[in-house]
């Protein structure tokens, strides 16, 4: 940035403002109006030159000028909008130069920031879409992408203008294109089939990208395939070749085309993107690789045998990194298609050598103790664990461990018997993990009471895994992420997108730890800052919530299931969270905990509730997945108190958000 | 809209820096990016970052970083299609785009981004428009000499080898000619393609993709008109038919915007005033139905005993091209299983090499002939690789993590889809002393070419 306090600049750069040559020279006028607009002392004089600059012969002129109106507001942004200058720049939009008639929109979405931005009317929409041809690309996709605030008033006019759109469908330039589809797909929200027509449509251009040379283009293209198939798995079906990896491909690509090659997979081409996922298995990265593996899970859910064949012949590899992800798509494969539970069965023994890390020991454990009847060997594999577990260094693996023999006990007891006794013997003793030693503890206790109920808690009804699955795969409607097309959302993705703009919030608010006796005290239990807002928002009064809520587990379920979601949020969490910390913080604010997963469960969730004194109710649950830094909030409520519910979830807010400061 | 915007050597240097809203809080924006992106962990993309509530954007051109910073969210197509319009618009008035001309020329390209944006917001990225404005001469590191021509490779086209380096005729600075009358009056017109194949292991071809560009890079004072005449049998789409042959197809056809196309569907000549400076005046797409044989063919043999490690791969490399074509700078990558020790080759000629590396074979080949064929004969040994007991001991098949082999190479003067400029005439307006000169070029080269084995 040049230097622009000296004294002598201030006094010359004001001369030349006065100067009424100055806009003779259209090149001096633009450097003064750039240079000028970030000094404090000379905005008096800017004014009158801007205002002049406006009626300009020279388009050149009139551009500078009318980016200058948005800087001037800009820099005293308390002032008023100044209605006169609105008027000019809304009546500019009709000007010849189709720069000046861009900038005019930028100008007023800047001016008019606070009142939601320009406004498009009919007349302005027509005129804007008659003159797009005249734009270049850049103009093109910015006034595409206002007119998305324009809602036609009858369905005749609304295909006129996708007539009009149609040709720019065709562009050369893609973000002209995804700006036109975007706009159709908004447009178009309760025509499916043009939505699904345009989709067609683009799908030349994004291959094309896809496949271009430069790679960042290339990977938000990717991105936006991803997002497509998310409604339309048909889609690039036939394609499937093109999201073949190349070798000289960055990483960030490779991994984007991998989750591409899983979602298009169809009876077709299965058979060749097996194939080609296969090879990738063995590549030199090791994230890659593991990459590739958990792809071909997650298409073993639809085609199992194929699946598990290729990654019982990966264990041949006897490679660390590739055994212990093998192990872990095994577990979650055997729970979800339990069709395969034989043959995983039968590739698992040997595998104990190959794995060190604390995942896929977990995952093999866990696999030798739920189907251990089925694996001859799995009483002396877990014998061995139990042998070095003075050496181990992960509490989870303990854990799993101990979970793991009982369940075999019950199957085998007489080859389990004595390594159960040893490891129970261990874990109360000598374990210094107070959750392994408690684990330890209610287990030996459990068996104290007898087999039968070891049986009984151990064995009893699992909840149906397919539901899980149903949930995950659901089509997602287009217009759900129509808005999001052609933005950074999905070149982010949607989770990560979530904790960005949860930061980037406008009610961003320091989460320092809240004066403790504030939240002791009984009464009203919202911090001082947040009752100002409560106040101010709903003027109805302060939220209370009634301490001592009772409600069991199962008047919550029945009240959950017949409620409708009233609000749903996403707020930023590091997951190192113990469930202890949530219950007792939230415990303060007079929120109930009713169920909570375990620490380190995945995904893990939370049930909770809470009633104010006017007798609403708030049921709640938090969703955590792993890898993922927000936690997902879903408030159902009693009775529907838009401003009860506000309040409440701005205390939710500041628990959260001060318990995920908290580093454990 | 752009906050920031501003060019990184590829360590990390600021060359450019320009903040167009202030809104930088007074932190160096540049430094942050550049420690964003060296912490980055391995699974994310570097292309989009964020922190606080400013989003990094980036594009990596000739080894530097072109970052622009924006606080909104806006369209990724948009601003990634703006930094690499900058790039070539950098490139055409600094001559090429590198850290030294950059560094040679900060004044012209601050001037330049003055030009292009204001508050932010773009204006315009048109040569015409700019040169209006533009005062700032380039400034060259070494006078243009004709004699440099005799090794013209080509302008942008990034081949992987990149040993074909840019020919100082493409690369001196576009507006140059006004202060210089001297300098000849140039067009250069490349046609490139870039092939994507990957073929089974049982030499059945799986998929075949061609992206072809027309580049032109002009030195012509602007308004000239230029036509540029295709191969008459061109057909695009799947139905059309043209001339008696076989004809050459493509799939999906696309034209800069500046092009006339009156006369392509009778006699497929393009007609267009292009500005000065480089400029894509048609992409198309090829896929799956090439009309000539694939260029290279690999015959692998196998040989793996289990018992003692030992693993002998024989590869014959056929080159299909017509005898007089040669193919250049071919390099064979071959990963192979983990562990591999060491390695006895024995090549077919001596100008070859075959080194290991990184877990992989690399054979390299300077140059091969159209129709000739090269062989090459690898021993190693595989330790860590013992095999399930109870099978044969010498097998065939190949060990996992064997494969693909992929293949980098590039064919001067041969297009995989068949497509030749018959011609390229220039009408002149001004009348002009000198006759221009016309360079057309035809480059295919290799972007993914994997054979399994």
């Amino acid at each position: 940035m040049p230097y622009l306090g000296s004294e002598d600049v201030v006094k010359e750069l004001k001369k030349a403002l006065c100067n009424p040559h100055v806009q003779a020279d259209r090149l001096r006028y633009r450097n003064v109006i750039q240079r000028v607009i970030r000094m404090p002392g000379v905005q008096e004089y800017i004014q009158q030159p801007i205002l002049s600059g406006l009626r300009d012969k020279a388009s050149y002129v009139r551009r500078v000028a009318v980016l200058g109106c948005a800087k001037m507001h800009n820099l005293h942004e308390d002032s008023e909008v100044d209605g006169a200058l609105v008027n000019e720049l809304y009546s500019l939009l009709r000007d010849q130069d189709p720069i000046v008639v861009v900038n005019c929109l930028r100008a007023l979405e800047e001016i008019l920031r606070q009142e939601g931005g320009v406004v498009i009317n009919k007349p302005i929409a027509h005129h804007l879409l008659n003159r797009m041809s005249k734009l270049d690309q850049w103009g093109q996709a910015e006034v595409l992408n206002f007119l998305l605030r324009y809602q036609p008033r009858s369905e005749e006019e609304l295909f006129d203008i996708l007539n009009l759109l149609d040709s720019f469908l065709k562009s050369s330039s893609p973000s002209v294109v995804m700006g036109a589809a975007k706009l159709f797909l908004i447009l178009a929200e309760k025509f499916p089939h043009v939505q699904t027509d345009v989709l067609m449509q683009v799908k030349g251009p994004l291959l094309a990208a896809c496949s271009s040379e430069s790679r960042e283009l290339c990977f938000a293209a990717l991105c936006h395939v991803r997002q497509i198939l998310h409604s339309l798995p048909g889609h690039f079906s036939s394609h499937y070749k093109k999201f073949f990896c190349s070798y000289s491909e960055p990483h960030y690509i490779k991994l984007q085309k991998v989750e591409v090659l899983c979602e298009l997979v169809n009876d077709e081409n299965v058979q060749q993107v097996l194939e080609e996922l296969r090879g990738y298995c063995t590549d030199v990265s090791a994230d890659f690789a593991q990459a590739a593996i958990f792809a071909i899970g997650g298409i073993a859910r639809t085609y199992t045998d194929q699946c598990v064949q290729i990654l019982t012949e990966l264990l041949e590899l006897r490679q660390e990194h590739i055994t212990t992800v093998v192990v872990q798509t095994f577990r979650d494969l055997v729970w979800l298609c339990p069709q395969c539970t034989e043959a995983v069965c039968q590739a698992l023994p040997g595998c104990e050598e190959n794995i060190q890390d604390s995942e896929g020991k977990q995952a093999l454990i866990w696999l030798l103790g739920v189907h251990g009847e089925r694996i001859p060997s799995a009483p002396y594999v877990l014998e061995d664990f139990v042998e070095n577990v003075k050496a181990e260094a992960f509490p989870a693996v303990k854990m799993e461990l101990l979970t793991a023999l009982l369940r075999l006990f019950l199957s085998r007891p007489a080859e389990c018997q004595d390594t159960l006794g040893r490891l129970l013997h261990y874990c109360v003793e000598e374990e210094k993990d107070m959750a392994v030693r408690d684990r330890g503890l209610f287990y030996y206790r459990l068996l104290l009471a007898g087999v039968d109920g070891v049986k009984r808690i151990l064995c009893s009804p699992k909840s149906d895994p397919s539901l899980g699955l149903l949930e995950d795969q659901a089509e997602r409607p287009v217009n759900s992420w129509a808005s999001d097309f052609n933005t950074l959302v999905p070149v982010y993705g949607k989770a990560r997108w979530a904790t960005i703009s949860k930061c980037q919030g406008p009610e961003r608010r320091g989460l320092e730890l809240p004066n403790t006796a504030s939240f002791a005290a009984s009464g009203p239990l919202i911090p001082e800052e947040d009752k100002e807002r409560v106040q101010e928002s709903s003027g109805s009064g302060v939220l209370m919530l009634v301490p001592n809520l009772q409600l069991t587990a199962e008047c919550f379920e029945k009240a959950w299931l017949s409620l409708q979601v009233a609000h749903q949020q996403a707020l930023p969490w590091q997951g190192a969270v113990h469930p202890d910390t949530l219950q007792m913080a939230l415990q303060v604010v007079h929120i109930q905990t009713i169920a909570v997963s375990r620490a380190g469960a995945q995904p893990w969730k939370a049930y909770l509730s809470a009633q104010d004194d006017a007798g609403c109710l708030f049921l709640m649950e938090l969703l955590w997945e792993p890898g993922n830094s927000a936690v997902q909030i879903s408030v159902k409520q009693s009775e529907p108190r838009p401003e009860a519910l506000s309040s409440f979830m701005s205390v939710l807010e500041t628990v959260i958000g001060t318990i995920g400061d908290i580093k454990l | 809209m752009i906050s920031q915007f501003f060019i990184l050597s590829s360590k990390g240097d600021p060359l450019i820096y320009k903040d167009f809203r202030g809104d930088s809080g007074g932190r160096d924006v540049a430094e942050l990016f550049y420690r964003k992106l060296m912490g980055l962990p391995g699974e994310e993309s570097p292309v989009v970052m964020h922190h606080d509530d400013r989003h990094f954007i980036h594009i990596r051109h000739s080894g530097l970083y072109l970052v622009a910073t924006t606080s909104e969210n806006i369209s990724p197509f948009s601003l990634l299609e703006l930094l690499s319009r900058l790039a070539t618009l950098l490139g055409d008035y600094c001559g090429s785009l590198g850290e030294g001309t950059i560094s040679r020329n900060v004044a012209l390209v601050y001037e330049l981004l003055d030009e292009v944006l204001d508050y932010g917001y773009v204006q315009t990225t048109s040569t015409e428009m700019l040169r209006n404005f533009i005062q700032t001469e380039a400034v060259v590191s070494k006078p243009f000499s004709l004699f440099d021509l005799s090794s013209v490779g080509l302008f942008g086209a990034e081949t992987q080898q990149s040993k074909v380096a840019p020919s100082s005729a493409a690369s001196r600075p576009v507006l140059s000619s006004r202060s210089d009358p001297s300098q000849k009056n140039e067009v250069f017109l490349d046609v490139v393609e870039r092939l994507s194949v990957l073929i089974a292991s049982n030499g059945s071809l799986l998929k075949v993709d061609v992206q072809g560009e027309i580049r032109l890079k002009s030195f012509l004072p602007s308004g000239s008109e230029m036509r540029i005449g295709l191969t008459e049998e061109f057909c695009v789409g799947k139905s059309e038919l043209r001339g008696y042959g076989p004809g050459i197809r493509v799939d999906e056809v696309s034209f800069h915007s500046s092009v006339q196309l009156d006369e392509f569907e009778s006699h497929r000549i393009l007609r267009l005033q292009p500005p000065q400076g480089e400029l894509t005046v048609m992409r198309y797409q090829l896929s799956d139905d090439l009309p000539s044989p694939l260029p290279f063919r690999l015959f692998p043999s196998v040989q793996w005993d289990r018992g003692s490690g030992r693993l002998q791969v024989y590869l014959k490399l056929r080159c299909d091209l017509p005898p007089k074509s040669q193919a250049l700078n071919i390099r064979l990558h071959l990963p192979l299983p983990r562990g591999v020790v060491s390695l006895s080759q024995e090549l077919s000629s001596p100008e070859q090499k075959a080194e290991l590396c990184d877990g992989a074979l690399r054979w390299d080949l300077p140059r091969v002939q159209g129709g000739s064929q090269l062989s090459g004969l690898f021993q190693m040994e595989v330790p860590g690789l013992p095999g399930p007991p109870g099978q044969g001991q010498s097998t065939s098949a190949p060990p996992l993590g064997l494969g693909p082999a992929s293949l980098s190479f590039e064919l001067p003067r041969h297009t995989c889809s068949g497509l030749q400029v018959r011609f390229l005439r220039l009408a002149f307006r001004h009348c002009s002393n000198a006759n221009p000169h016309k360079w057309v070029r035809h480059l295919s080269h290799s972007d993914a070419y994997v054979i399994r084995i």
